[in-house]
Order: C-alpha cells, then structure tokens, then sequence
C-alpha cells in the first residue's frame, strides 16, 4: 500500500481536540490574525474524556474558599508531591473558566437565590451530558480554527532542537500527513490500557478512563527527549463494580459510606480518608476476606433512586442500565465496588510533560496541557480547561515574529517508506491485539496491576521491564491491512513507551509515598529524603532519571 | 458493553461512524453502519444520541452482566428521552433534560 503525502500550515497546531485542546484552540482563536489546526484521531464533538459527559465539576473554588486552599488540599492528597506554581496557577482561573462554559450552554444547577449549587468544598453539580458538543460546536464556529478530524498524530517535526510541526496519518484513507506550525502544543490525554484491565474480556473497554486515550502525547514527547515527571504516581480509581461507573455521585452526592461484606463501615481503620485510602482500604478489605465492599445506598428514597438513574445517564449510562437490566435498583440494593487497573494520567494524578509555569515542555516551540501535562494533580475538567488557555497564550507569544520552518523531501520520503513497512501486504506472525494483551499481562504481573494488589518490587520491575523491550522489538514486525490497523499499531507502540518510562520512574522511587498508586514492597515506608519530583530523560536509547527539588507556589519555574 | 445496529433502521446517514470516539463503526456493502470492533467500546452512547432513527441499540456484555435489556435514545428539544427494553418486552423510558442540573 502507498501513501499520498498532504503538506499542511499553519500559526499553532494543537494536538488532540479534547478538553484542553478544544479550549485551547478557542483562546487562540481570539487573535483574529492567528491560524490554528486542531488534529484529532477521532471528531471533537465527542473524542477525549468527555465523551459520555461528566457529572460535576470537581474543580471550583466554592464561596467561603480560596485557591491557597485548593493548592493546600491538592498538596495533601498527593503527599506533597506537587507542582506548587502550576496547581496555584490552576486555582486562580477555575471560575473564570466555568463562568464561560455557562456562557456557552453548560447547565449549571443553582439555588433559589441564583448561586451554583455546590457539592462539597470544591464541587458545583451540572448537567455535563452535553459538554463536549457544546465545547466543539465552539471551535466549529471559529473561522480561523481548521479542525481535522481522523488523523493520527505519530511525532513531532524537530530541527534544530525546536518542535516545527508534526507527522500523522489519515485513519481511513492512504494519506500521510506533515502539519508545519511555529508552535505545538500538545493535548493529547494521558495514557489508559497498559495494565490488564478489570473486565479483560468482551467488555475490555469498559474502563474508567477513554481507552481511546492510548498515551500518544507522551510516547512523542519520550521519542523526542522531552522531560518527564512523576510517572510513578499512577492513578488508580475506585468504581462501581462491572459498569467502572463514577462513585462520587453516589458517595459524594447521596453521601453513601463505603461499607464490607458485613455492613461495618471500615475506611476509618485505615488513616485519613485521603482518596487513596479509600482505594486502599478496599484493597484490604477483600484481601482479608471482608469483602466484596459496597457503597451503602440500601435505604434511599425512590425519588433519590429515580435522580441517581438520570444522573449516571448523563455519564455513565451503563450503570443505570445495569440497575434496571438486573431489576434491583440501588435503593434495595448496595452498590459494590472495585479498584480498576492503574492509569497514567496527570489530570488526577501527576503524570506528564515537565513543563514551566507557561507549560512550555522542555523542548522550544512545544507546550502541554491537561491530563497529558505534567505536576497538577487533581486539575480536572476545569484544570485542563485553565491549562489550554494558559498555553494558548504562552504559545502565542513564542510565535510573534516567526514564520514557518520546513524540511527537505528526503526526510518526508524516509518517513513515509517506514510507514509503508507496516502496510505490506504480508502477514505478522502476532496480530497487534496478541501484543497488546501481552503487554497488559506483563505489566499486570510484574509492575503492580489488579492481581498483585498494586503491589510491586525492584526484582518483579526488572522483569517487566525486559519483557516490555522485547516486545516494543517485535512491534516492527507488525503488519496492518488498513489505515485504522495502523493507528492500532501505533496506539500499541506508544504504550510501550509509556510503559518503559513508567518501570523506570517506579524503580526510581525507592519508597511508599502513596498506598496502591506507588507501592513498592522494598520499601514500604515513606522516605522524606525523597520529597522530590522523580523526572526521566529518554535519551540515546535509554531512559535517563533526574531527581528536582520541589516548586513553590509563588515561583515563577523556567526551564 | 457494545451497541447493535439495526440494518432495517439504518438509513445510512454516516452520523454515528462520524462521531465514534473509537472509530469502530464503518460501513457495509449497501452503506449502512455496522460496528466492526464490538469489544472496544467505551459505552460513551454519542452514536444512539447522533442516530436520527434510534437504529443503535446500546447493551451490556454478558462479562459485566448483560442479560438481554437494551436501550436507544431519542432527541426531542431539551429532552433525552432514554428508551430501555427488558428481554420480557417491557419497556421503560426515563427522560433527561439539558437545563435541568444533576441532583446529586
């Protein structure tokens, strides 16, 4: 099969049209005289984490609240290892953002007197079915935004030492792409399906993250030697059994107590009720023979019954489903619940790109935001919002007075020859799905996944990490009949470079600073010389690691 | 956890293959949609809410408890009406709507 290449220009590319790139691309676009290419393997309208919807917005600073309070908290839950300067940064500008995105459509629930009706100290209730179509049809309406929807992104275009673009690919027709822009920025999402997940079978993608969100940011940010941080903090989330449906909504909302087998309450025996005790406890608690764990909800009106089943239709529609599929609605019945497989992400962990408080990357002309951006935790919808905008504008700046900078046919010529190599009319010896759950198992085993507890060891790591090289070799002898088979290609690809970064910022970390997210059986206890940011380089073939010391939040951090 | 498309109500308009977050819905020989890649949904139902004929059934997978009850939408202004058919041909129907935020 050949390719046709496509050359494309323009001002600012941004990559992955989800929540921070579509509102990153909307604050570009003020600049009348700007040029944005939004590149999306998917359509906006519903591509990245929003597709479902989103039952509140997790990140706002209520009345009575500061965002000092907000770093405070943020600081806590993440056991001190957070980029001070970027949560501040975040805090600040929640409001505003939520402000405009009730401009645009977002219902926000309010109380007789017209305030947001809260849901906690930093929640406020909506109704976030339809966010993500609100949010595109936006970036739609802006003249000088070009979305290009089902085109894969592969890797960055560098010269000199500055990002000048992109290469990618057309997922249905034979058509490579090279994107020429003054500045990148990059919101592509953080990275799930690297461990074996909790329903490996038919229902493998009823997961709680997108499984669309395959890590491709970071794979060309590692490619390229882009710096790192804190992959080690994995993120790990506690669901609604079968359905990896929210249960916030449940625990949060309806205040349901996490409860065992036997109907006692046990979080409390387990410390702090920080997120990831509650995980823990839970972990615990079945191993010990106490469980399965509920949320208790036994007891609730109909009324409250009929509101949780059109709040989980707006999204996550496979639990009301499932209530009404088994007959037993949650007023009868317990809501049991499960730990999923662990994710890398930096919305709600700290995950990604090591960027400045402009999140500029630590390479010239390429800027981060969202999940895929690294250091603020706990960032959320409204966080990876405040991140688009604050990148936008970073980036922006770097392209005044500079045009665009080409390279020469034979470089596009040997990219486009490597591409074709996967397209050969052959057959592989392993289908790309055989790699794929290979490398779910592997990390499921030997780096920490559901069957080990998240528990893992220097001596299981360095298994894993020799099996996961293997693998990312034999990648070169997958062969894909289409264009879709080869955005699976690269999807696979990408996550074992994920997954190879991640071993080593495991092994870096030679403590227990979080239950379950980092637990490393060497080294059970939290060791406060190791108050520092475990970052990676990959570099000349192999994945160098840099220790920094912590960032204050009235810093202002440069590379 | 996948959808089923009806051919019979399939008009063939493209808008679900469009939308697909996964890109898992294509096209047959007469130009009707069919999901090719039925394991890797993520369940976000954006193709029932695209598809103007309620051809797109969205089900549980047997492994998460599936049992047979399936559900389509159906758009009318502000309101979402959910449609849910239960192996016994019951039929219930809970309607969301856009203006009104989540009690919980």
């Amino acid at each position: 099969m050949r390719l046709e290449t496509k050359i494309l220009k323009t001002d600012v590319l941004v990559i992955g049209g989800g929540t921070a790139g579509c509102y990153a691309a909307l604050t570009l676009s003020k600049n009348e005289d700007m040029n944005v290419i939004v590149v999306d393997k998917a359509n906006i309208k519903r591509s990245g984490c929003l597709a479902a919807g989103v039952n509140a917005i997790n990140a706002y600073i209520n009345k009575g609240h500061t965002p000092e309070e907000f770093v405070d908290y943020v600081k806590k839950e993440a056991e001190g290892i957070i980029r001070e300067d970027l949560v501040y940064s975040i805090a600040k500008n929640l409001n505003k953002v939520t402000k405009h995105m009730e401009n645009i459509g977002l219902t926000i629930l309010k109380d007789s007197e017209g305030e947001y009706v809260s849901r906690g100290k930093r929640s406020i209730k909506i109704n976030g079915e339809n966010i993500k179509p609100l949010l595109a049809n936006e970036v739609n309406l802006k003249t000088n935004i070009n979305s290009l929807n089902k085109v894969n992104i592969i890797d960055y275009i560098i010269k000199n030492g500055v990002v000048i673009g992109a290469y990618g690919f057309h997922i249905e027709e034979n058509i490579f792409y090279v994107i020429y822009s003054k500045a990148v920025i990059c919101t592509t999402g953080g990275a799930s399906g690297l461990y074996k997940p909790n329903n490996p079978g038919f229902s493998k993608h009823k997961m709680w993250y997108s499984p669309f969100n395959t890590g491709a940011g970071y794979a060309m940010g590692i490619r390229a030697g882009a710096e790192m941080t804190s992959f080690e903090m994995r993120f790990i989330a506690l669901r609604c059994k079968d359905t990896i449906a929210p249960t916030g909504t449940v625990a949060q909302g309806i205040g349901a107590k996490q409860v065992n087998a036997s109907g006692n309450e046990y979080v409390k025996n387990y410390g702090k009720p920080l997120t990831t005790i509650r995980l823990f406890a839970t972990v615990e608690e079945n191993s010990k023979g106490l469980g399965p764990c509920y949320l208790k909800t036994k007891g609730i009106s109909g009324e409250a019954q009929e509101e949780l089943y059109k709040a989980y239709l707006n999204m996550a529609p496979a639990q009301t489903l499932k209530w009404i599929e088994e007959g037993v609605g949650p007023s009868e019945e317990n809501l049991e619940i499960e730990g999923t497989e662990p994710y890398i992400v930096g919305g709600h962990a700290a995950s990604g790109y090591w960027v400045d408080t402009k999140r500029a990357t630590t390479i010239s002309g390429l800027y981060a935001a969202g999940d895929v951006a690294g250091g603020s935790p706990k960032k959320y919808v409204t966080g990876c919002f405040v991140e688009g905008e604050i990148a936008a504008d970073a980036a922006t700046e770097f392209i005044n007075n500079k045009n665009n900078v080409h390279i020469g046919k034979e470089e596009i010529r040997s990219r486009v020859l490597y591409l074709e190599t996967f397209l050969k009319d052959e057959d592989g010896m392993f289908s790309i799905n055989n790699v794929e759950e290979a490398m779910q198992k592997v990390m499921d085993e030997y780096a920490g996944g559901i069957s080990k507890n998240y528990v893992y060891s220097s001596t299981r790591l360095k298994i894993a990490s020799k099996k996961i090289e293997e693998l990312l070799a034999l990648t070169s002898k997958l062969r894909a009949k289409d264009m879709r088979e080869l955005l699976q290609i690269y999807e696979v690809i990408d996550r074992l470079y994920v997954c190879k970064v991640l071993i080593v910022h495991l092994l870096a970390r030679k403590e227990t600073r979080w239950k379950c997210y980092g637990e490393n059986a060497d080294f059970k206890e939290k060791d406060e010389n190791l108050l520092k940011y475990v970052n990676t380089i990959y570099k000349d073939g192999k994945v160098q690691v840099v220790f920094r010391n912590l960032v204050k939040r009235d810093e202002v951090y440069e590379h | 956890m996948s959808i089923k498309i009806d051919l019979l109500k399939c008009v063939g308009c493209g808008k679900c293959l469009e939308t697909c977050p996964g890109n898992l819905i294509f096209r047959n020989d007469e130009s009707k949609a069919f999901i090719k890649y039925p394991e890797e949904c993520w369940g976000c139902t954006a193709c029932l809410k695209e598809c103007p004929v309620q051809a797109i059934n969205y089900y549980l997978g047997v492994d998460i408890g599936g049992k047979g009850t399936y559900l389509n939408t159906k758009k009318e202004k502000t309101l979402l009406h959910w449609h849910i058919f239960k192996p016994n041909n019951e039929e219930i129907i809970i309607t969301t709507n856009e203006t009104e935020g989540n009690k919980y």
